[in-house]
């Protein structure tokens, strides 16, 4: 009776010891998450239930991170609501400016997500915790406000596809580019409902941040979910964050695939996605001449430390074009004490970079960075859509946080190797 | 706007409430004006995120499709169907962008394949959704379409052409009777 690890998860949360793709079931969550867009909704409908309580005040966060520090009246008021209803009914996991960072770069951080855990939340990157072997989906408001009441969220078990890396990764290419690649190769619903897997040499020698950035952009190809089997790499990262007991499961060897797909990573170079679809990838070396306005680095598919990292080591030394805007934005607080701590923001600072506190903010065309009438951003974010990040004619770049900096200081889009 | 349309729409949204009609054989078939949008319709495009700051869905609809047109809302009328190629709803998790199509008086919305989220969303906000192959192609902006919900036959009155939307999967249709998500939760919790 061989299965997949969404189905082991699955299978262990609904009460089963099988389930079959296709299959529809309730499943009991470990954590349901909501930020400042979702959860308004959400607490809306559930107070219109007239429940007296929710099924578990510790499994559920409620991150305002979306326009936080709020960007205007409103969206304070969508804040005070969560405010309100996280006081109203004890809810552990509210976080308030200073401990608020972006949400799954935040959950992971502070140990609420866990190996071979279901996890939903009312955002469709919670696809992230995938990475630490957990079930994690995005679903909507309504959801999380029945799951609120129930404990409860109802599942169709969806098909796996199996993605295989292998080879040696290239100078300056990251979990950011194996992800891009593999969406500009399946397409953007290329993994419509379905659960990807990645597997293989390659990922197992990938850090926990660069892991979370590629089940992260799962949803960017249409995926239910992304997910990689915990190893020691996995254990070492939750190990000393986590406050309960959790179980790490595996897929088994004859388990079945509805797709495999193989990928030598020799060949790929780090990439870009062009406007308006993350599918629309490029490897940097083909790019052309794109002069670029501004450039972002942060947000919940790369605003980790290694990250920031990798963006100072770029940028050590020389200063960003003087036609560029460059914003960099820690995940979390933890990240941000991290990146002060060791000298980062002086290089970001001498470049003429400016950090930004944790946000989603210019990611989804927030504040903090929008963008004017026909500019362009090559930034590390996660999609690129028409206006995403400001006016519908302006333009978004993907691409990682070493390709985001060097093109900051070249002025337009360009590698690392250039500098 | 034919009255079968507006009843259709309001039965629809009750549906998000706590009942259901009652007489269901009162044609649940929606007869309207199409709008064409083309494949990977995103909820950026659908509404835009600066104007998340609100859950009022007529407010929502003002902004419904801004991006790639600016005066879709203005245009329409109230019942029109909005006919969509591949992966329609791509992108956030947002329940505003169900919310906004409703919002802007939009009946249903039927196309190629939907994103997973919004195909949720829309079950969930009752907003009637249809996934019918060959639709992107054979539909065009302006014609007078018939969509019937409970068999999910589409009729393209202008150029005569007839699609089949797959049917609904038995358990979101349970979800539905119950009188959506909210109230199906409530009804196990009494019961
Ligand atoms: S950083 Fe961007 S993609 Fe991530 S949760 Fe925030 S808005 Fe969404």
């Amino acid at each position: 009776m061989s299965q997949t690890i969404t189905e082991k998860i699955l299978a262990a949360h609904a009460g089963q010891e099988k389930v079959h793709p296709g299959e529809l079931l309730s499943a009991q969550i470990d954590l349901a998450l909501a930020n400042d867009i979702t959860a308004p909704i959400a607490i809306e409908l559930f107070e219109q239930s007239e429940t007296a309580s929710v099924f578990d005040a510790e499994k559920i966060a409620l991150v305002p991170d979306h326009f936080v520090p709020n960007k205007d009246v409103n969206s304070a008021k969508q804040v005070q609501v969560m405010r309100r209803f996280a006081k109203k009914y004890g809810i552990k996991h509210f976080f308030e400016l200073g401990d608020m960072g972006i949400e799954h770069v935040l959950l992971p951080e502070q140990g609420l997500v866990l190996p071979g855990e279901v996890v939903i939340g009312a955002d469709s990157h919670t696809c992230t915790y995938g990475a630490l072997g957990a079930f994690a989906t995005g679903v909507g408001s309504t959801d999380i406000a029945a799951a609120m009441i129930s404990g409860e969220v109802w599942f169709k078990v969806p098909e796996s596809m199996k993605l295989h890396y292998e080879g040696q990764l290239q100078k300056w290419v990251t979990g950011k580019d194996l992800i891009l690649y593999t969406i500009g190769d399946i397409g953007v619903d290329g993994a419509t409902y379905k659960a990807m897997e990645f597997v293989g040499p390659v990922i197992e020698a990938l850090p926990m941040s660069d892991r979370m950035t590629m089940a992260n952009m799962a949803i960017e190809a249409g995926a239910k979910n992304g997910i990689i089997s915990p190893d020691q790499v996995t254990l070492d990262y939750v190990s000393s964050r986590a406050k309960r007991s959790f179980s790490a499961y595996k897929s088994d060897p004859d388990a079945l695939y509805v797709e495999e797909r193989s990928f030598d990573v020799s060949k790929i170079e780090p990439q870009v996605a062009f406007p308006h679809l993350p599918e629309n990838t490029r490897p940097v070396s083909e790019a052309g001449t794109v002069p670029i306005d501004q450039a972002v680095i942060g947000s919940c598919t790369n605003g980790r430390i290694e990250d920031l990292r990798l963006a100072a080591q770029v940028l050590k030394g020389h200063r960003v074009d003087k036609n560029m805007r460059l914003i960099i934005i820690p995940g979390t607080p933890t990240i941000y004490r991290q990146a002060m701590d060791e000298g980062l923001f002086e290089t970001f600072l001498d470049a003429k970079g400016i950090v930004s506190p944790p946000t989603c903010g210019p990611c989804l065309g927030g504040f903090m960075g929008i963008l004017g009438p026909g500019e362009r951003a090559i930034s590390t974010t996660n999609r690129n859509f028409l206006g995403r990040m400001g006016h519908s004619t302006s333009e978004v770049y993907l691409a990682n946080p070493a390709v985001a900096a060097a093109s900051a200081v070249l002025g337009r889009i360009g590698s690392p190797e250039e500098l | 706007m034919p009255d079968q349309v507006r009843h259709d729409m309001m039965t629809r949204s009750s549906l998000w409430g706590r009942s259901l009609p009652s007489d269901r054989d009162e044609s649940m078939k929606i007869e309207a004006t199409v709008w064409k949008f083309g494949d990977n319709i995103d909820t950026d495009v659908i509404i835009p995120a600066p104007y998340l700051v609100t859950t009022d869905g007529q407010e929502l609809g003002k902004h419904c499709m801004e991006p790639v047109d600016p005066t879709f809302s203005e245009k329409i009328q109230t019942g029109d169907i909005i006919v969509a190629g591949k992966n329609f709803g791509c992108g956030s998790s947002r329940e505003h962008a169900p919310m906004a199509i409703k919002g802007a008086g939009i009946s249903c919305v039927v196309a190629e394949s939907f994103a997973r989220i919004f195909f949720r969303n829309a079950f969930n906000m009752g907003l009637p959704i249809f996934e019918a192959p060959g639709v992107s192609g054979g539909i065009d902006p302006g014609d007078r379409i018939s969509v019937n919900q409970d068999t999910g036959e589409i009729i393209d009155h202008t150029n005569g052409k007839r699609f089949s939307a797959n049917p609904i999967p038995p358990f979101m249709q349970g979800l539905i009777e119950a009188g959506g998500l909210m109230a199906y939760v409530l009804g196990k919790r009494q019961g």
